[in-house]
């Protein structure tokens, strides 16, 4: 026993180590991966007996209007929130500058990332209120419409992800803050030298350095959008008739809610978004494993 | 998700009783419920007679926050059942039934003669011949308003019989002269707008058709429905402009502000009018106005309800409280303390205007009782049914497309 230990303790050890991980990944991410697929398969209220219908939940989802409404609504979150990608970094770094008190200007900056996106929610809410408002009140005062951004089923998304940029924003100025740390001063200063100015400094000098914080930036954002969730249950609940459903939330509303009563419905919905996101997630993985093993 | 000791009130209830001065061995049963505060106190109250009477059983109520108990039934039915638990009656407990989730409690109706003492509450806890809980309260639902909006407004204020459909529908018009919204409501959660709903199509076309329509016999886009919807247009242009962003409780805020002068409501609504300075002489009730002449009247009255899990492991005990739940005395006082009707026919109602015409209003209803859309209809037509509804008070013209949607929801309910 000691003489096997001993002689492949190098090879063992390392899988000891990642056991613990391992379990937990498997039984909290790979298993139900694949229990949900099982279930798509099932007519199931989550109570009774499974029925097995085959496809037929698949093709359900092929007719549905509501579906076609959250991926709708899902591509409009995915392209609107990269928007906090530029954003971050304009406020990055106008912010990357040497100015007493500048650490308390940042703190405020990132503030809306530290609280909870079902107070973000709340916020923004009151905001869009109708009557009582901020941006009720001001879009009255200047086109003389009284507009509740929440009943509306034209703005109502737009008003959501406007709300969830508030905290994705702050998230992608502290990565390029950060990246903003590491950004080498010779090369600047050489570049100063040869006459690089402005935009031309950015692009060519910078924005190559930030090149790992970009990349985190993006992905965080993207898997940020598909997720989205918190942000439309707390506003609106899918409201006004469903025009605000993400593809998160409707599987939420067939399978879990209060009138929801299909578990397999719901498990097709969810592995649709998974299929979805998983385009996006073996890209960002490809590309890290291309960087790692090419350089 | 508030977990709530009972032991405190146990241990100072064992200390009054001088017999029960030695600690005994208890049985106890678990009760799940989602009380809000007034009829949680009123409960305590109710068990705590009960366990005087029945030294040997200990009832633990477990309270829970009154939305979140509606997704967390589904979890501890199946994973760690209580003895009992809070539900609803009618189409509402039917997926915990027909899944084997509560348990048949026909003997405790059979025992305690409940068929004849809670009859009219009987056909919606029947499913299958056979009864799956105990009622122990209902309400009425009917229009709620302000007589200082009529007044400021210029409109005859409406006695206890009521308007008819042509006079509420022009006393609209004069409503929205004045810059008050005729009807108010707040659909943010979807089912206010279906209680609109539910009366208008009880008045034009009456319970039956009602009711087969909540089964799935009729077909959404059958000229009854239409008809429906031909009357709800004629108020639709009054409602509150923005009630699909605002919440049940801000609606009755702009009626207590006199900004609305009538709410179609349910009766657990009084309550908030009046914490918001509304007293007796100002808040009115009546009756939903007849619109088809001549057709028999039906109410909507919504019937909470007690159940025994079938995962339950005290049944005996359960029962016994079930018993003690249906008893005159017991649905006295938890009614009281919530403002609500008792069912039992031989308790009394209590001395509150709104109580005793909303009692009145029930008891000559000769159409019939419904429960409320989301109790008649299963859950997967009731959400798309509330979310038509809610579509079309804000865009009627979307009529056609929206019972087309309801009708393909409908084929694929009932199968």
């Amino acid at each position: 026993m000691t003489d096997f230990w001993k002689s492949n303790q190098r090879r063992i050890a390392p899988w000891l180590f990642l056991a613990p991980g391992l379990f937990m990944f498997a039984v909290y991410v790979i298993i139900p991966i694949f229990q949900s697929l099982w279930i798509s398969l099932y007519d199931w209220d989550g109570l009774g007996a499974k029925v097995w219908i085959g496809t037929a939940n698949y093709v359900e989802l092929w007719d549905d209007d509501a579906f076609y409404t959250s991926l709708k609504n899902n591509v409009i979150w995915l392209i609107l929130y990269l928007l906090a990608v530029p954003a971050g970094l304009f406020i990055a770094i106008f912010l990357n500058q040497t100015i007493t008190g500048m650490r308390l200007y940042k703190s405020l900056f990132f503030f809306p990332f530290v609280i909870s996106q079902v107070v973000v929610g709340l916020i923004f809410s009151w905001f869009y209120a109708p009557d009582f408002g901020l941006f009720y009140k001001l879009i009255e005062l200047l086109t003389g419409q009284s507009i509740a951004i929440l009943a509306d089923d034209r703005f109502v998304t737009y008003g959501i992800i406007a709300a969830g940029l508030w905290p994705q924003i702050a998230y992608v100025m502290i990565l390029y803050l950060t990246g903003l740390n590491n950004v080498a001063p010779d090369q600047i200063e050489a570049a100063r030298l040869d006459g690089a100015k402005g935009w031309r400094m950015l692009w060519y000098v910078v924005l190559p350095q930030l090149r790992p914080a970009t990349f985190i930036a993006v992905v965080v954002t993207v898997i940020g959008a598909l997720r989205s969730f918190d942000l439309v249950s707390i506003m609106t609940d899918g409201g006004p008739y469903g025009s605000s459903r993400v593809l998160s939330f409707y599987m939420y509303e067939q399978a879990l809610s209060e009138y929801g009563y299909r578990m397999g419905y719901g498990a097709a919905i969810a592995v649709v978004l998974f299929a979805i996101m998983m385009v996006f997630i073996s890209g960002f993985i490809w590309k890290m494993w291309r960087d790692e093993s090419e350089r | 998700m508030v977990h709530y000791a009972r032991g405190a009130l146990a241990l100072t209830a064992a200390l009054l009783m001088t017999t029960a001065a030695v600690a005994q061995d208890k049985r106890v049963v678990k009760y799940n419920a989602d009380y809000d505060p007034a009829p949680l106190a009123a409960m305590e109250q109710v068990i705590a007679d009960f366990e005087a009477a029945n030294p040997d059983i200990d009832i633990q109520l477990n309270n829970f926050d009154h939305e979140g108990y509606k997704t967390a039934i589904r979890n501890f039915l199946t994973a760690d059942a209580p003895d009992l638990a809070n539900w609803y009656a009618g189409n509402r407990m039917a997926p915990f039934v027909t899944s084997g989730q509560f348990m048949d409690v026909s003997d405790v109706w059979e025992a305690n003669g409940l068929k004849d003492s809670l009859g009219s509450a009987l056909a919606s806890m029947t499913i299958d011949g056979k009864q799956w809980g105990v009622p122990y309260t209902y309400y009425q639902w009917g229009i709620y308003f302000n007589r200082d909006a009529y007044k400021a407004a210029g409109v005859d204020v409406p006695g206890p019989e009521g308007v008819s459909w042509d006079q509420f529908v022009s006393n609209c018009e004069k409503f929205a002269a004045a810059g008050i919204d005729c009807i108010t409501t707040g659909t943010k959660a979807l089912w206010p707008g279906a209680g609109i709903f539910d009366y208008l199509n009880l008045r034009t076309n009456g319970y039956e058709f009602h009711m087969d329509l909540t089964a799935g016999k009729v077909a959404w886009t059958d000229d009854k429905v239409r008809a429906t919807f031909a009357e709800w247009a004629k108020i639709q242009p009054y409602v509150t402009k923005n009630h699909a962003a605002i919440d049940w409780q801000d609606a009755a805020a702009l009626l207590v502000q006199g900004k609305a002068a009538n709410y179609v409501m349910g009766n657990f609504a009084v309550a908030v009018f009046k914490e918001g300075g509304m007293t007796n002489d100002n808040l009115g009730f009546m009756g939903f106005p007849e619109i088809t002449p001549g057709i028999a009247r039906a109410e909507e009255a919504p019937t909470d309800t007690v159940h025994i899990p079938s995962g339950a492991k005290n049944v005996d005990d359960a029962k016994k409280f079930l018993a003690y739940l249906a008893s005159a005395d017991a649905q006295n006082k938890i009614n009281a303390a919530m403002g609500q009707l008792p069912i039992n026919k031989a308790s009394t109602v209590a001395d509150d205007p709104f109580l005793q015409a909303g009692f009145q209003m029930l008891s000559t209803a000769d159409g019939g009782i419904a429960q409320f859309f989301d109790r008649d209809a299963p859950a997967e037509m009731a959400k798309a049914g509330m979310e038509g509804f809610q579509e079309f008070m804000v865009k009627p013209e979307n009529l056609d497309a929206i019972l087309e949607r309801l009708e393909k929801i409908r084929q694929k309910v009932y199968q």
